[in-house]
């Protein structure tokens, strides 16, 4: 066992003090001097021609500063097809179209002049179903692409394809086959803190921007690119972040009210805010996309995989967001959970009238796991063998290469699903049909980076001060899950401090190296390499300035004494603040002596150092083929479940969750990112749906939109299995979204053995059991 | 149309001229600037807005300033003593990994603490029916409700 000092440890967060005084600053908090409050009109309806914008009265409101529509605006477009713009001309796509803005000396003014705004529209078509709007003769969403080249159906022009091995060919060969259809629906991020931006120009129109964003990286190139299409060349953008009230991936990308308040300060000279209300944040923030899954898996007699076969269809709606990219992450399931030699999958993203989705806790992995691992335990059903046992034989191992070419290095696959087989007493409880019930599920996530940008980089800088305090800048940003943290706590493992001496400074892009962003789990795994990358460098010059280091020290009785470090940086470590020499330990010096002595002597130095982490994965090739990450997280989640057969109402009696997560840097941080993640992964099974009715949202607040409450509190179990990865940071991989990934099919897999019926939609309420358990009743007595 | 009013806010006296159609909260946040005390709906469903009035915790976002005249408020920036050592409560939170994104931690803490000042040794289902109008993304309560236990039990 390696002795570690601060690796392992239950390391309270970084931000804690602050966060439990009222102390820490979120977007809802902030202000700048002489602070406009934006304002903005969405479309009244789902698919519509603008005929006529009329502001005059709302221009003429006391208080107004600016009002905007699309027609007073240069050509700006953003999102990941370049779709979408920030105020609408011609017409609107969906509810959550922006139409007019206004910047106002407060909130109340600004509304006020919402309401004075008249918009006349005419009523165009529209279509909701992502299936109706495939077909020919459906209402075109975009009549034309970004470039202005004609689109000829809603389909997306997005290639989502991946192929290996021969799915026919195996199928003929298959001794059992199990097909389903399965379908998702809205869930939504639910931040408590919502969206909120502040633009602000000096007068070199200079561009400053308070976000919660993920991307303060990415945000700032395309704000920058903004700032060129309004004739601002040569502008420059900063991104401050503030405390960030949750992101769970809904600040991935840059949006329309972020735009709108660049143009509204750009326009009346003033810092404007923008915040959303709670309303807002639910209609008009993207979700999670739905899908429709059909799918096929197949195997031998002795239940080994022989293929899988899956169709897709999402409900794009009315605009690309990173959501339209999701397939190219449901891939990774598709093709690499469980050893399964022959995959096909194709997906379509169809644009529709409703909300348009992006990237949530998963990015696609929960849906696509849902349908694998319901149709798994139909197929092991078919093939007359236990789910257990089915997911063992199939279990993928360290060593592997799978279809679509992820090198496998460490995996904890096997002990998860043994070590929940045995946790949940599955032999006693399985397959009894008395209203109670046990499933599992697995799952495979990216827990070594993903290389979805051209860089999956992070750069650190750590910078020691005269005495001995480290300051590590990253490009990191922590959303609430820990990063703040566990960075202090390598680097403080690395250079031989205390946590508490290390200060993560991690929120301005003026002062912070780049990185990608705070996206598919890889904050731990890339942030810490890059901040360990840095602090060995530095740790190198402290050694150096060390080395032969002559101290003075005096006894109690006065007497002075000659101290002196090991002429060789080789011979000496640092260790709880000290320098000492490897051959006497009785010989060390105070770091802070060493580097005080540094900056008061002729030729002396700053102890500073940089490094840019870049980890060593491939983009996904044109077939969708390449190792995406270092490395890959592992876990099986099982559940025991008592339907009441009167209500339909599930109780949750055991919940356990099994994570290889290479190593827990810090297991009580690790800890709250699994039970969250499993709160969340429980409301998308059982309880969560953003409804819409022909494309307007119907549950926009906390009383119909169904989060989990203490009240409901899951009674997870972690169980960590550690197989310290060899390029993890000390051996860790991501944890940030695998927890929410097969709550649901586990969920799912229980209710079928609790009593025999299978819901293929989420989510699964009381009213869908009690329907099916009816029909089932109903064809019983016929 | 503006009123005078009176009341202590964490332990001051506070006398202040309001709009009678304020909330607590609007006084507090924008009048006052204490925003340690979040607004996560404005409409009295998650609980991050909660404060203490006469020692029951209440939602600041539905609580009419009209009706503080005389009575005692407690937020969240009142709950440290007077040198800056933290709450057993807050201790408890950030000890025991109570707090991620923190922006439902004031309002959770506030209604552990009415609950404690009530009830010092609550079981588990008091603890979760207490914060049962609190609404945490993060945490899955299961941390929250362990803090809330450990600050009962001196822990």
């Amino acid at each position: 066992m390696e002795e570690f000092t601060s690796i392992g440890k239950r390391i309270a967060k970084g931000d804690a003090q602050d966060k439990v005084t009222g102390r820490a600053a979120y977007m809802d908090d902030l202000k700048v001097p002489g602070m406009l409050y934006g304002k903005i009109l969405f479309s009244k309806f789902p698919h519509a021609k603008i005929l006529r914008v009329d502001t005059a009265k709302a221009e003429k409101l006391m208080g107004v500063r600016a009002v905007l529509t699309g027609r007073d605006i240069p050509p700006i477009r953003f999102g990941f097809l370049k779709d979408n713009v920030p105020l609408k001309w011609g017409k609107v796509r969906s509810y959550r179209d922006e139409v007019a803005a206004v910047a106002a000396i407060n909130p109340d003014i600004a509304e006020e002049a919402l309401g004075l705004i008249e918009v006349e529209y005419e009523a165009l078509p529209a279509v909701f179903d992502p299936d109706e709007a495939m077909q020919e003769g459906a209402p075109l969403i975009h009549e034309v692409d970004a470039r202005g080249n004609p689109m000829e159906s809603n389909v997306l022009p997005l290639p989502w394809k991946l192929v290996a091995g021969d799915v026919d060919k195996a199928k003929r060969e298959s001794a059992h086959i199990a097909e389903d259809r399965l379908k998702t629906t809205w869930v939504t991020h639910i931040c408590m803190g919502t969206m909120g931006i502040i633009a602000e120009f000096d007068l070199r129109n200079n561009l400053t921007i308070y976000a919660n964003t993920q991307i303060p990286y990415l945000a700032q190139r395309d704000y920058n690119d903004a700032l060129v299409a309004m004739g601002l060349k040569g502008s420059k953008t900063r991104v401050i972040q503030p405390t960030i009230g949750g992101g769970f991936g809904s600040k991935l990308d840059t949006y329309g009210q972020d735009y709108i308040a660049i143009l509204l300060a750009h326009k009346t000279r003033k810092p404007v805010k923008i915040q959303f209300t709670r309303e807002e944040e639910f209609f008009a923030t993207s979700p999670r996309q739905p899908t429709i899954i059909n799918i096929a898996q197949g195997c031998m007699k002795d239940g080994r995989l022989t293929f899988r076969d899956v169709s897709m269809i999402l409900d794009n709606g009315a605009y690309a967001s990173w959501g339209a990219t999701t397939p190219s992450v449901m891939m990774m399931p598709i093709s690499s959970l469980y050893k399964v030699p022959n995959v096909r999958y194709i997906a379509r993203c169809v644009y529709t009238n409703n909300t348009w989705s992006q990237a949530m806790r998963g990015y696609g992995n929960p849906q696509a796991t849902f349908g694998i691992e319901s149709n798994l335990d139909h197929l092991a059903e078919q093939a007359g063998i236990d789910p257990v046992e089915m997911r063992l034989i199939n279990s993928n191992i360290p060593g592997e290469v799978t279809p679509q070419r992820f090198k496998i290095t460490s995996c904890g696959l096997k002990e998860c699903i043994e070590k929940v087989a045995e946790s949940l007493d599955w032999e006693s409880k399985h397959g009894r049909r008395d209203g109670r019930g046990v499933g599992m599920a697995s799952l495979i996530h990216v827990g070594g980076g993903a290389r979805v940008y051209k860089s999956d980089g992070c750069g650190t800088i750590v910078k020691v001060d005269d005495f001995g305090t480290v300051d590590v800048f990253t490009g990191a940003t922590d959303i609430g899950q820990g990063s703040d943290t566990v960075i202090a706590q390598v680097v403080a493992e690395e250079l031989g401090v205390r946590v508490e001496d290390v200060n993560v400074v991690d929120h301005d892009t003026e002062v912070c190296p780049w990185d990608v962003g705070v996206h598919a789990s890889r904050t731990t795994f890339v942030a810490c390499n890059s901040a360990i990358g840095a602090a060995k460098k530095v740790k190198e010059q402290i050694l150096e300035l060390a080395a032969g280091y002559v101290d003075i020290e005096k006894d109690k009785d006065g007497t002075k004494r000659e101290i002196k470090l090991d002429d060789d940086p080789g011979n000496l470590v640092i260790r709880d603040r000290e320098v000492y020499s490897k051959r006497d330990p009785e010989v060390k010096i105070p770091i802070g002596k060493i580097l005080r002595g540094s900056h008061y002597r002729t030729g002396g130095k700053m102890v500073m150092a940089e490094y840019f982490y870049d980890p060593d994965n491939e983009n996904l090739d044109r077939e969708f083929k390449g190792n995406l990450s270092m490395t890959y997280a592992y876990g099986t989640h099982g559940v025991e479940v008592e339907v009441d057969k009167e209500t339909g109402k599930v109780k949750i009696l055991k919940y356990v969750a099994a994570h290889d997560v290479g190593r827990a840097i810090n297991p009580m941080l690790l800890e709250g990112q699994i039970y969250g993640a499993v709160s969340m992964g429980v409301g998308y099974g059982l309880t969560e749906q953003l409804t819409f009715d022909k494309g307007e949202c119907m549950n926009p607040n906390f009383r119909d939109y169904k989060v989990l409450t203490a009240k409901d509190v899951i009674p997870v179990e972690p169980i960590i299995v550690e197989t310290v990865d060899k390029d993890g940071p000390f051996g860790a991989k991501g944890i940030g979204e695998p927890g929410c990934v097969p709550s649901a099919p586990a969920i799912a897999n229980a209710i079928y053995d609790a009593i025999g019926i299978r819901i293929n939609t989420l989510p699964i309420t009381p009213e869908k059991i009690l329907k099916a358990l009816r029909e089932k009743e109903g064809k019983k007595s016929e | 149309m503006k009123q005078k009013l009176s009341f202590t806010l964490n332990g001051d006296r506070v006398e202040t001229e309001v709009e009678v159609h304020w909330t607590l909260l609007h006084l507090l946040r924008v009048h006052l600037e204490l925003t340690g005390t979040k607004e996560g709906c404005g409409k009295g469903e998650c609980g991050a807005c909660t404060v203490m009035v006469d020692d029951k915790a209440v939602n600041s976002c539905l609580y009419p300033v009209m009706e503080l005249e005389g009575r005692e408020v407690l937020t969240i920036e009142g709950l440290a003593d007077a040198e800056g050592n933290l709450h057993p409560i807050q201790k408890a939170f950030v000890e025991h990994g109570a707090v991620q994104c923190g922006f439902c931690t004031p309002g959770m803490v506030m209604s552990a603490k009415a609950l404690l000042d009530e009830n010092s040794k609550p079981s588990e289902e008091e603890i979760r029916t207490a914060i049962a109008g609190n609404f945490c993304r993060c945490t899955g309560y299961i941390q929250i409700i362990e803090a809330i236990k450990a600050a009962s039990q001196g822990r």
